[in-house]
């Protein structure tokens, strides 16, 4: 065949489509060679190779140096060894380089026990190092989600990939040259002074301890035990596809019942759902898109199509900086977070008879913009935020771990009523396609009158970047949109502007995968195929759900009835709709 | 919303440099290399409006000024003083000549003196090695200079025998 060569690595007869590099030769054929600069999230069109860090070295028959695996193409007849003495060798000194300029915290790192460095030093065997030189000394950067340790950075400028290239933000950027080099925000300022929208997606490629969370568990453990606090919790949809994977379980276990069961044993006095907010989230954001659609359909100019979904903080803050101009298009529907935080401190506080203040709301999320989102100032009262603490995916799994709680023996439990009961439509949010899923089984019933014959839309759902589809409403056809990813909502987002797509609703999420692969997720280390078994999950417990349309969650339906009224009324108004900000640089004349 | 301050002069310049370009963000560098030579020196302003002009992130164009030591940030003396720190000049006593001008000037390597008239920098190897160690006042190259030679480049200097625009 044309198209394939042969090879031999370390004595194995290969055949490999012409093209392929060394590392995928061997990959595909179940042989290891360590890596550390490199990542590649395969069918997703992620990929990292800067061929920087030289670990990956392997012997090729013939050749005087030692060639990088991940950017060296397989030739016909080459013959490799991955793993002879020299390049053992050459890699126990390139580690060792690396680890001479990095500091020795491991432990009280962050990224301890799920660091690619650290692993790297393990396998290799590393005991001392050789060579003694000048540490590098950076000012530590925290802003209200992501902390920056820049002394902890190797240079594999993944977070430079993903921000740049990925997300196309661009506030990441390698700056200086050789033993100064450093990733860093334009003029070395913090990143809240930055366009940055705090996707956390450097955070979940970083290899090292050089970019992290802001940590909220200090806080959520000083709340837990302060007795004059009432505490409540709610989960986001794609933690239960995730968190399992933290106790070792397989990617795509659902653990909706046992992560219940866990934050009560956490002493979480109410166990409540985020998916519950998503119903409500649909409820209103379904509502304002039969609106504009309505009145764009009686020819009202001044209806502004398509809406796009607001429920992902860091995309709301990309456009906010990107998209000044836009800021009126996308939905004023609040998050599912912030509707929950909303909710909670007034309809449930009042309910239980407590002063918001007594009351502390925390967040378990797939996602590290929540963390800056429920900072941001239009989401407190009184300078009482709804939502009190954010913790990631992770920081849940290391707290149930602290709290010697053994997940695996734990019973499947239910959440509390009221704001625990959610539909298989809230459940999808986490993946994406699922927001303007769920959006459609709703928007149809309530616009048509007519019962769905079928609830899967499988034309919507995937994990290709942009997607589209038409979805026939009884005769109207709606015209919808999906991006994961920025940089693939920038491209929608500039046809639309350039008039060369026309769109009923766009759903956009920043994360690759949706809330699935968001950047408080436990590591993928750089495999898709975690992030499809996730994806495979959420929709199997659609699927499980007997109620699978938002508008039929009966919890909804009452907070409706006695406290909201209906949906877009004034009150939801208030508690449930939001704004948004120019957050563009303009140019002034100095005087 | 955050609002960038620039004279109209820059601006316009800026501009114009860009637009001779095409905009095209492959010439960063070149664009950069203009924009310093009519400007004098790249702020975070300037980075931030060439930025724009060429549509790619201010990051990258902070990544490539603080990659090249030619590029500077901050304003430069009436007399740019430069001394190689090329491999060359360095085995020859470059650094005693570097620390000498920083003796005499008051102020460290990237940084101008009080009354503006000496700003120092370090460069990596310019390309005269056979003069090393060189040291380049503007467009001036001074060759086998030793720190007993520091006193005499800079009271020329202050003569005036330099030409500035
Ligand atoms: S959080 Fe997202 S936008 Fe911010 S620096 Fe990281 S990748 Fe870029
Ligand atoms: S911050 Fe992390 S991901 Fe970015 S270059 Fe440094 S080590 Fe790599
Ligand atoms: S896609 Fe989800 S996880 Fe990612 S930033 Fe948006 S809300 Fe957070
Ligand atoms: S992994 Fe190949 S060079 Fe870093």
């Amino acid at each position: 065949m044309m198209n394939t060569i042969q090879l031999k690595i370390d004595n194995k007869e290969l055949e490999v489509p012409k093209g392929t590099t060394i590392l995928d030769a061997a990959k595909r054929n179940g042989i290891h060679i360590p890596t550390l600069c490199h990542m590649k999230l395969h069918d997703m069109n992620i990929e990292n190779k800067p061929g920087g860090c030289r670990v990956c070295v392997v012997d090729v028959k013939g050749r005087r140096n030692l060639a990088p695996a991940c950017v060296t193409e397989a030739e016909n007849g080459m013959e490799i060894d991955t793993h002879s003495m020299r390049v053992i060798n050459a890699r126990r000194t390139l580690t060792e380089l690396i680890i001479s300029d990095h500091p020795f915290e491991c432990l009280t790192c962050a990224k301890s026990g799920n660091c690619e460095l650290q692993q790297l030093a393990h396998d290799m065997g590393i005991r001392e190092i050789h060579f003694e030189g000048d540490k590098s000394t950076y000012r530590k950067d925290t802003s209200p989600a992501i902390i920056r340790d820049p002394d902890k950075c190797i240079m594999c400028r993944r977070c430079e990939m993903m921000c740049n290239k990925i997300q196309t933000v661009g506030v990441l950027s390698a700056i200086n040259r050789g033993f100064m080099a450093v990733v860093s925000p334009p003029f070395e300022e913090n990143l809240d002074h930055s366009v940055c929208t705090y996707c956390g997606q450097c955070v979940a490629v970083c290899p090292t301890g050089a970019l992290t969370e802001v940590d909220h568990t200090p806080a959520v453990i000083r709340a837990l035990s302060d007795p004059t606090k009432t505490v409540i919790v709610q989960t986001a949809p794609a933690v239960r596809a995730a968190l399992g994977e933290e106790f070792g379980l397989e990617p795509g276990t659902l653990v909706t019942g046992k992560m219940a069961a866990a934050l009560r044993r956490l002493g979480f006095h109410f166990v409540f759902d985020t998916d519950f907010a998503a119903d409500l989230t649909i409820m209103e954001e379904g509502t304002e898109l039969l609106d504009r659609l309505q009145r764009h359909l009686n020819g009202d100019q001044t209806v502004k199509l398509p809406i796009l979904t607001s429920c992902c903080p860091a995309w709301v803050k990309f456009f906010e900086h990107q998209f000044p101009t836009m800021i009126d298009i996308p939905s004023s529907a609040k998050s599912p977070q912030q509707m929950f935080g909303a909710i909670a401190k007034t309809y449930f506080a009042q309910k239980q008879n407590i002063n918001r203040n007594d009351l502390v709301v925390v967040s378990i999320m797939p996602c590290l913009a929540k963390k800056y989102e429920c900072s941001r100032e239009e989401f407190s009262h009184d300078g009482n935020p709804d939502v009190d603490f954010a913790l990631s995916t992770r920081e849940l799994a290391a707290l149930i771990k602290l709290a010697n709680i053994d997940f695996h023996a734990l019973p499947d439990e239910d959440f509390d009523h009221p704001l625990g009961e959610s539909t298989g439509a809230g459940v999808i949010f986490g993946t994406t396609g699922g927001v303007i899923e769920a959006a459609v089984r709703t928007a149809y019933e309530l616009q048509t009158g007519k019962t769905l014959q079928r609830i899967n839309f499988e034309e919507l759902r995937g994990m290709e970047g942009i997607r589209d589809a038409t979805i026939d409403f009884d005769g109207l056809p709606i015209r919808i949109g999906i991006a994961h990813g920025l940089g693939n909502a920038r491209q929608l987002l500039e046809d639309i502007k350039s008039g060369k797509s026309h769109y009923h609703a766009i759903e956009i999420m920043s994360c690759p995968g949706g809330c699935i692969g968001g950047g408080g997720q436990p590591y993928h280390h750089s495999n898709s195929e975690i992030l499809k078994a996730r994806q495979k999950a959420l929709y199997s417990e659609d699927e499980a759900k007997t109620l699978r349309k938002s508008h039929e969650n009966p919890y909804i339906i009452k907070l409706y009835e006695e406290f909201l009224g209906k949906p877009m009324s004034h009150k939801a108004h208030q508690l449930l709709h939001t704004g948004y900000f120019d957050r563009s640089t303009t140019f002034v004349e100095e005087d | 919303m955050p609002k960038i301050k620039l004279s109209e002069y820059a601006t316009t310049t800026i501009k114009e440099v860009c637009a001779s370009f095409n905009h095209n963000e492959g010439e960063l560098i070149n664009v950069l290399h203009q924009v310093q030579h009519k400007l004098g020196y790249l702020p975070a302003e300037v980075q931030e409006l060439v930025a724009i002009e060429l549509n790619i992130p201010v990051a990258k164009v902070y990544g490539v000024v603080t990659f090249y030591s030619f590029f500077t940030m901050l304003p430069q003396g009436e007399n740019p003083i430069s001394v190689c720190m090329g491999t060359a000049c360095y085995v020859r006593g470059a650094e005693q000549v570097l620390d000498e001008f920083r003796r005499q000037l008051k102020i460290d390597v990237g940084e101008t003196s009080a009354d503006g008239k000496f700003s120092l920098n370090a460069l990596r190897c310019v390309g005269a090695c056979g003069l090393a160690p060189v040291v380049m006042v503007g467009d001036r190259v001074h060759g086998r200079v030793s720190p007993s030679d520091v006193k005499k480049i800079l009271a020329e200097c202050k003569d005036g025998c330099l030409t500035h625009n």
